[in-house]
C-alpha cells in the first residue's frame, strides 16, 4: 500500500493507453549517454554481423545506405521516465540485415563505436520490431541521439536501441552488456515496468 | 522495493532550489554518484515518479538528501521544492545506477565537471571523499549562471579552503565582481589552466544539462583525456535542434 504524501495532487493527463506504467510525456528529446559522444566518420563507418570469430556480414556507409529503408513512427520510453510519443525514423529494418543468415544463436549483443553494449533476444530484432535507423525526423540523426546509425528496437526502454551502433553480435549464451551490468532490467520491456535488476 | 521514508530536514540551496533530507529506516546504503527514485501518492491514489541524484556522502546514518531545482514546468519538482514540509512522508527507491559512481578505493585524481545543479552527485563524491579520509586528488570546476545560484557555497569554500579540493568556478551569465575572466562557457583555456592533466589519468565526472556536458567531455577529450576516462550524466533538454 502506497503512502499518501500529504498536499501532492499531481498533474493528471491524457495518454490514450499509448504511455505504460510509471512514464509521462515529453516532447523534448533528453539526451542520455555513460561518456562523451563518439564522432564518427562516414569513411570509416562500418556495420558487422558476427558469429564468434566469423563476420558473416559487413557494410560500409554506401552499401548499408544502398540497402531498402523504411520510414517507421514509434513510441520511445525511456528507463528513467519520459516517453516520447509518434517519432518519425528512417531505418534499415533488422529483417532485411539479418536475411539469408543461417544460426542457432538465440541473443544478441550489440555493440558501439564509444563501447557501449546493450544485450536483447534475436527474436527481439526480427518480424518488423527492429531497425538501424539513419534519420530522425527528416534530419540527418545527430552524434548525440547515436548518429550516423543507432539501433532502434522501440517495445524495449531505449537503452537497449543502442546509439552509435558498430556491429551485432550472434551469441547462443546470453551475455548482460554495459546497463544490464550496472543493475537494470535484462529484458527491459515497459509494458511490464522491468526498469533495474529484480523487476518480474 | 518502495521504502517509507520522512521530511526530516529541509533548507533552501537558491531561490530555485532546496535540499531535503529525508530519514528512511531501511535504506540499504548507496555509493556516490547513485540515484533514487521518488515516489509521490495523492489521497486518491494517482501517484508520479522522478528520479534524483543524491547529494549526501554514504553513511550508516539511514539520512538520504536530494537537491531539487524547481523546473517551471514540472509535476514534481514544484512540490518537492516549495511545498513539501517537515514531517511529510513519500517513498524512495533505490540507490540506482552503477557507473557514474566513486568510491574510495579509487586512489587516481579526479576531475569533476558540474553545471547548475548538474553540481549534485558530484557533491556526494566530495562528501564521500572527506567522510572516508580519502587523500584521492580532487578538483571541481563549477559552472553557473551567477553567484547566487551556486549550491552548497559555505560547504565548497570550507573544503576549498582546506584544501580538501581545488575548486574554480565559471559564471555563464553574471561574476563576482573584479572576477578575471568574464561571463562565458567553458573553454579550452579554462579546461587546460585548471582541470588535472591528462598524463595524471584522472578520471573524470561530469554532470549538467545536455549541451554542457556535450562541450565539457569533448574539450577534456580534445585536451587529450582518453574517452574511456570520461564518465557522463546528462539531464534536461538537448538545447539545440529539438
Amino acid at each position: 500500500m502506497a503512502i499518501t504524501t500529504r498536499g501532492f495532487s499531481g498533474r493528471r493527463r491524457l495518454t490514450d493507453g499509448r504511455l505504460p506504467p510509471g512514464q509521462y510525456v515529453t516532447t523534448d528529446f533528453p539526451v542520455l549517454s555513460a561518456g562523451p559522444t563518439p564522432r564518427v566518420p562516414l569513411d570509416q563507418w562500418e556495420l558487422t554481423i558476427n558469429e564468434g570469430d566469423e563476420v558473416l556480414r559487413r557494410w560500409d556507409w554506401k552499401s548499408f545506405r544502398d540497402l531498402p529503408a523504411e520510414t517507421v513512427t514509434v513510441d520511445l520510453h525511456c528507463v528513467t521516465r519520459w516517453s516520447k510519443l509518434g517519432t518519425v525514423w528512417e531505418g534499415v529494418s533488422l529483417d532485411t540485415l539479418l536475411k539469408d543468415i543461417k544460426t542457432d544463436a538465440e541473443y544478441v549483443l550489440a555493440h558501439s563505436y564509444g563501447g557501449y553494449s546493450t544485450n536483447l533476444p534475436l527474436g527481439d530484432l526480427m518480424n518488423n520490431q527492429a531497425w538501424v535507423a539513419f534519420r530522425f525526423d527528416d534530419d540527418d540523426l545527430a552524434p548525440e541521439h547515436g548518429g550516423p546509425a543507432r539501433l532502434l528496437v522501440p517495445h524495449l526502454y531505449l537503452w537497449k536501441s543502442a546509439k552509435w551502433l558498430r556491429g551485432i553480435s550472434l551469441l547462443h549464451e546470453d551475455e548482460p552488456g554495459f546497463w544490464e551490468d550496472y543493475g537494470y532490467h535484462n529484458y527491459g520491456d515497459p509494458w511490464r515496468e522491468q526498469r533495474y535488476s529484480g523487476d518480474e | 522495493m518502495w521504502r517509507s521514508a520522512t521530511v526530516v530536514a529541509l533548507h533552501d540551496e537558491t531561490a530555485t532550489a532546496r535540499t531535503l533530507r529525508f530519514e528512511v529506516p531501511d535504506w540499504p546504503g548507496h555509493t556516490a554518484g547513485q540515484r533514487v527514485d521518488v515516489r509521490l501518492t495523492a489521497s486518491d491514489g494517482y501517484s508520479a515518479v522522478r528520479s534524483y541524484s543524491i547529494a549526501s556522502a554514504p553513511s550508516t546514518n539511514k539520512l538520504v538528501e536530494i537537491s531539487v531545482e524547481r523546473l517551471p514546468d514540472g509535476e514534481v519538482s514544484p512540490y518537492l521544492a516549495q511545498e513539501i514540509a517537515l514531517g511529510d512522508r513519500l517513498e524512495l527507491r533505490g540507490p540506482v545506477g552503477g557507473w557514474f559512481v566513486w568510491r574510495p578505493t579509487q586512489t587516481e585524481p579526479v576531475q569533476l565537471i558540474a553545471g547548475g545543479s548538474g553540481i549534485v552527485p558530484l557533491m556526494s563524491m566530495i562528501r564521500s571523499r572527506v567522510s572516508a579520509s580519502s587523500a584521492a586528488p580532487f578538483r571541481l570546476l563549477y559552472s553557473v549562471r551567477e553567484p547566487r545560484t551556486v549550491f552548497y557555497r559555505e560547504e565548497l569554500h570550507a573544503l576549498s579552503a582546506e584544501q580538501s579540493i581545488e575548486l574554480t568556478f565559471a559564471y555563464t551569465r553574471a561574476t563576482p565582481r573584479d572576477w578575471p575572466r568574464p561571463p562565458g562557457r567553458i573553454d579550452a583555456d579554462l579546461i587546460a589552466s585548471t582541470t588535472w592533466p591528462s598524463a595524471l589519468r584522472p578520471t573524470c565526472y561530469i554532470c549538467g544539462p545536455t549541451s554542457f556536458v556535450e562541450n565539457a567531455a569533448s574539450l577534456l577529450t580534445a585536451s587529450g583525456i582518453s574517452p574511456d576516462r570520461v564518465r557522463t550524466e546528462r539531464f534536461g533538454p538537448t538545447g539545440d535542434r529539438r
